[in-house]
């Protein structure tokens, strides 16, 4: 079976969003990334793969400034985060989205406040912000969830709160921390179908942490459809080349490519871990 | 239990001392810089300065009630029964209204800063404020550091008035001593030096209190039984603090002011 492209190769425009040059990281005596590298270009999501522990989250948290590497350069939106003070580097995290994998909802806040809080900051107008958050709930299908607390939400229906915080003020870039980590096949749809839809509706440039191949494989062989407002695969063997990935071993990138790269792929751990 | 090497020991210990210093002169600097959070910091001094107003109230009455009746026995064996509202009067100012006030509000409150703050940071909550450009420092901490510094000011006043209505009550109704009387020496024994003193007092305990309670907390990790670990740590480190910086404060003033 071969795969094709759904769009020309390198749809997306060549504009580097993020890049990662020989980062490393250790906490303590354990070594979590050595001398990874990678770019991340505009409109493109890329999803983080490996095993737990193989250092995803520490790469979305090295991105957004919450770490220092012990080593490499990262630069976000072309400024240098490894050369920024903490106070410059909350202007920079403004510009970006972030859904943790906790989802992290302020917990004595309503639904409401969890997702205006950005707007808030920035002194939106009351009736701006209102019609914003509403705006962005209604994206998640959440808006009946307003003057709820997270207590209240199930698993999903948190995680799709976090994801209408994080697009709220329509950030450049957009970091997903295991977004579908711990919930049941039906509600991983729902916020894979999220994904789908913030990348094919707005082309916002995203990293992906997952260690569920099928939430690659739903990246990349579907699409949204705005008319129908569904996900819907692409169908024959058609792939999206917006879509690329990352693999992760024992702190390194063994493999930076598209879709059809890692249906060829030789490597032997790699065809094991996509079997 | 992991042994540790001194060597390691006493770095880690540095370590959190420096992280300490640096989140207490953060908070002060913030005050500076915007953003300002005035509501958040009505909203802590609510909860931090009327909340505590029942706790401190009692605590002060009962202190200055058993303060009249225990200097009284001793008074009383110097015919000297008289001076119970100067005694009772220079205790409660000096030294029992700002400590004991100190020591409610920490028990209270550093250990709700540290709670707080500490499942905020166990549940990716301060990462997740950061994450949307927030200074934890600017937002949570500074808020709380000038909320407890002003409210643990007037709280202390309010226990320095109902111990000295609580050593009243003893003084009038069990001793017999003449109301006049005891307030006139309550108030004639006060000097300026005392005053200062007792006002003075309570900012610092205030800043220390919630300092500690906020570093606790930001530092807290290893989920819920870290929380609770923090949460301790918090009140006792505060108390103990609060406690050694009363020493080395009264010390310096008693010099200053040539009181003995």
């Amino acid at each position: 079976m071969s795969l094709t492209p759904a769009q020309p190769a390198n749809g997306h425009e060549q504009e580097r969003i993020i890049v990662f040059e020989d980062v490393a990281i250790a906490f303590d005596e354990n070594i979590v990334l050595d001398g990874v590298s990678f770019q991340l270009y505009k409109g493109e999501t890329k999803i983080l793969l490996g095993v737990a522990g193989a250092g995803k989250s520490v790469i979305l948290k090295l991105a957004l400034g919450l770490l220092q590497p012990d080593r490499g350069r990262i630069w976000v939106l072309d400024n240098d985060v490894t050369q920024m003070k903490e106070e410059d580097l909350f202007d920079l995290r403004r510009r970006i989205g972030m859904v943790f994998q906790e989802s992290a909802l302020f917990d004595s806040f309503t639904v409401r406040e969890n997702v205006a809080y950005r707007l808030i900051e920035e002194h939106v107008s009351p009736d701006e912000t209102e019609r914003r958050v509403r705006e962005a709930l209604r994206f998640v299908e959440l808006e009946q969830t307003l003057d709820l607390f997270p207590a209240e939400l199930s698993g999903g229906m948190r995680r799709r709160v976090a994801i209408a915080r994080a697009i709220v003020t329509q950030p450049e870039v957009l970091l997903y921390d295991s977004p579908t980590g711990g919930l049941d096949p039906v509600t991983s749809t729902t916020i894979m179908e999220l994904v789908v839809k913030q990348r094919d509706v707005y082309h916002t440039s995203a990293l992906l942490v997952t260690h569920r191949l099928q939430d690659a494989y739903t990246m990349a062989t579907h699409y949204f459809d705005t008319k129908a407002n569904e996900m819907r695969p692409l169908g024959g063997n058609k792939v999206n080349l917006d879509s690329s990935f990352i693999i992760l071993r024992d702190g390194k990138v063994i493999f930076d490519g598209n879709t059809l790269e890692l249906a060829q792929s030789k490597d032997e751990y790699i065809r094991e871990y996509i079997a | 239990m992991e042994l540790i090497a001194p060597i390691d020991l006493a770095k880690q210990s540095v370590l959190r001392v420096q992280e300490y210093a640096l989140l207490a002169w953060r908070s002060i600097a913030n005050l500076f810089a915007h953003p300002r959070y005035l509501s958040d910091t009505l909203q802590q001094a609510d909860s931090i300065g009327v909340g505590s107003v029942p706790v401190v109230v009692l605590t002060g009455f009962f202190t200055g009630a058993v303060l009249a009746l225990q200097s009284a026995n001793s008074l009383a064996r110097f015919g000297a029964l008289s001076l119970t509202g100067q005694l009772v009067s220079l205790s409660m100012v000096r030294e029992l209204g700002p400590v004991l006030t100190g020591l409610m509000v920490a028990g209270r409150n550093a250990s709700g800063m540290a709670s707080e703050l500490g499942s905020m940071k166990v549940t990716e909550q301060i990462d997740a404020m950061r994450a949307l450009g927030t200074d934890p420092t600017k937002k949570l901490v500074t808020p709380r550091v000038v909320s407890t510094v002003i409210m643990l000011f007037f709280l202390t006043i309010i226990s320095d008035l109902v111990g000295l209505t609580g050593g009243y009550i003893i003084a009038h109704f069990t001793l017999g001593l003449d109301s006049y009387q005891y307030w006139n020496t309550a108030y004639q024994s006060l000097v300026y030096g005392d005053v200062f003193m007792g006002l003075t007092k309570p900012l610092l305990f205030g800043f220390v209190i919630s300092t500690i309670g906020c570093y606790y907390g930001l530092t807290a990790h290893g989920g819920t039984q870290g929380v609770g670990r923090a949460t301790t740590q918090a009140v006792v480190a505060a108390s103990v603090i609060m406690l050694v910086v009363n020493l080395v404060y009264t010390r310096l003033l008693l010099s200053i002011f040539g009181m003995h």
